[in-house]
């Protein structure tokens, strides 16, 4: 009575083949990536040592460190989340608590979709043409992190408006009920509730900024320089940047070394990471409904 | 006289808490209320009952203008709130909110804890005017869970969040918070239909303690409620009050046909 038919078995044999060809998709995923940092790992691992994160290249770069590219790095990511997150964060709190939705609105949201869509090297030509000459702020730390401060500006907003949104509509109309005017509700229950998700957006967008080299390449970053920046017109060596020149552009470079600036590079994204999803696990724990 | 609707003879105008003239309401292009003529007496209970869809809620929602949150609202008409009319041009809407509070069907207490939720709209309103102590703070908390009942409940878990009570704690919660800025009128959209009987009963218990102190309208989908538990009852249809009387005699000889047919349940 309770024997499988025929149509069961083949339904089951179906469902067989659809769960192995899901599972064979997830490992093709998992596998370039381990691929690539073992890789990395073991070709890049061998050159990593205080010496290589805190001396700076010697002898036409084919011995010595990356510390002036890592120091530039993070002066660069610094200057252009100071840029990006206050004007991301407010369009997006503007965009999502404030304004009505009209045609206009709608029309800056398609805008910030299409910006996120921009090519990374046509972001490079329009910083070169707006920061470095029409600013005159030269190829400096400027230029470059106001370039990648653009770049990611369409992130910052969508990853803001969606922690914002994921705020129950419920907490602000007891907000309003009460009396609350917008900006009391933003601020003592919408920012409280969604600062995980837009701190979340945050350092993912500062990984993001710390790979990218097309735009900085034209804008601020420098193939060698010795000395450390010191104020934000200066130029600066970057990571990623120095990365792309020792692979393409120098030669003599034994590999291990670029594979060991590859290595620090990703190490940098892969900490970010890390960090942003420890940060939201600590905060989740935090939230209350 | 408005035709009937009202209880003829025993009312004068200043005893209305709310008086609506001429409302109508626009969601764009659709009309949700049509000539609203309603006068809703001072210190009683006054029930809404209607099918699904005919305006309790927006009328509700009107009253203390939380409705144009929507930005695609027209009003004309007026609505008077205890004798100020709340479309003027110098009305403040964080004083009508103020004025009037309002309990919604899903209890939404903030994901703060239960001493932070009561004295929010304290905090809110009093305390940037003046200093307020902590032991002020203290018996404004106490006396308003006092007044719905919650206070021994609750006094030795003030500080755990108010997300952890159950569904009828956190509406009385709800209401709690409303009270320490003094309102006059209390609007309440079916405060009971995410309860459970027991809970319900507990909280109509508590909104029948709170007449006479407060102005109290509330919408309700059960009439076994309306007629429990409010002095006065309002029938809605499509849009537009049907009939309004005293509820036991809006429920024992309904004027009209459809307030019978609704009160009988042959449609709903």
């Amino acid at each position: 009575m309770f024997d499988a038919t025929a149509l069961n078995r083949r339904s089951y044999r179906a469902q067989g083949i659809a769960k192995a060809v899901f599972c064979l998709m997830t490992v093709a995923l998992v596998v370039p990536v381990l691929l690539i940092i073992g890789t990395l790992i073991y070709k890049g691992g061998p050159a990593i040592s205080w010496e290589f994160l805190f001396t700076p290249p010697r002898n036409g770069m084919t011995e010595g460190g990356v510390f002036p590219a890592l120091v530039g790095t993070i002066w660069l990511v610094v200057v252009a989340l100071l840029a990006s997150v206050p004007v991301g964060v407010a369009a997006a709190l503007y965009l999502s608590e404030y304004a009505p939705d009209n045609l206009l609105t709608r029309t800056i949201n398609l805008a910030i979709i299409n910006l996120a869509g921009v090519p990374s090297i046509v972001h490079a030509l329009f910083g070169v043409g707006a920061f470095v000459h029409f600013f005159r702020f030269g190829t400096s730390i400027l230029a470059a992190s106001l370039t990648l401060a653009v770049m990611t500006l369409p992130v910052v907003i969508v990853a803001t408006r969606e922690a914002l949104q994921a705020v129950p509509q419920a907490f602000r109309e007891a907000c309003w009920n009460m009396g609350a005017t917008r900006w009391q509700t933003i601020r003592k229950v919408v920012l409280p509730n969604s600062i995980s998700g837009i701190l979340t957006g945050v350092i993912l967008e500062v990984s993001r900024t710390s790979g990218e080299t097309a735009p900085i390449m034209f804008t601020g970053a420098t193939a060698f320089i010795v000395f450390l920046p010191e104020s934000v017109f200066d130029q600066t060596m970057a990571m990623s940047y120095h990365l792309y020149y020792i692979a393409t552009q120098q030669t003599g470079v034994p590999e291990e070394i670029t594979f060991g600036v590859a290595l620090v590079l990703i190490g940098i994204v892969l900490l970010m990471n890390a960090i942003s999803i420890g940060f939201r696990v600590y905060l989740r724990g935090l939230k209350k409904w | 006289m408005d035709s009937g609707r009202q209880d003829p003879g025993t009312v004068e105008h200043g005893d209305y808490a709310i008086e609506t003239r001429g409302l109508n309401l626009w969601y764009g292009d659709f009309q949700a209320l049509f000539d609203v003529d309603l006068g809703v007496k001072r210190g009683i209970i006054t029930s809404m009952i209607g099918p699904s869809g005919c305006g309790k809620t927006t009328l509700l929602r009107t009253c203390n203008r939380i409705i144009e949150r929507l930005g695609y609202v027209r009003t004309t008409g007026s609505v008077n709130v205890l004798g100020h009319d709340i479309f003027g041009d110098d009305v403040e809407l964080v004083q009508v909110r103020k004025q009037i509070g309002m309990v919604f069907q899903r209890p939404n207490p903030l994901p703060i804890s239960i001493r932070e939720n009561v004295l929010f709209g304290f905090r809110l309103h009093e305390a940037r005017l003046r200093r307020v102590t902590a032991a002020e703070e203290d018996e404004v908390l106490e006396s308003s869970l006092r007044q719905v009942l919650l206070w021994d409940t609750v006094k030795d878990r003030l500080d755990k969040p108010a997300t952890g009570l159950s569904l009828e704690e956190q509406q009385k919660l709800c209401i709690a918070r409303l009270l320490p800025v003094k309102p006059e009128v209390l609007l309440m959209d079916e405060p009971c239909s995410a309860l459970d009987p027991a809970g319900t009963e507990a909280v109509e218990e508590l909104i029948w303690r709170l007449r006479g102190d407060y102005t109290i309208l509330i919408v309700t989908h059960n009439m076994a409620q309306a007629r429990r538990a409010s002095e006065e009852c309002v029938f809605m249809l499509l849009g537009r009050i049907v009939e309004h009387g005293r509820t036991e005699e809006l429920f024992l000889s309904p004027e009209h046909s459809e307030t019978a047919d609704y009160i009988e349940g042959r449609y709903g």
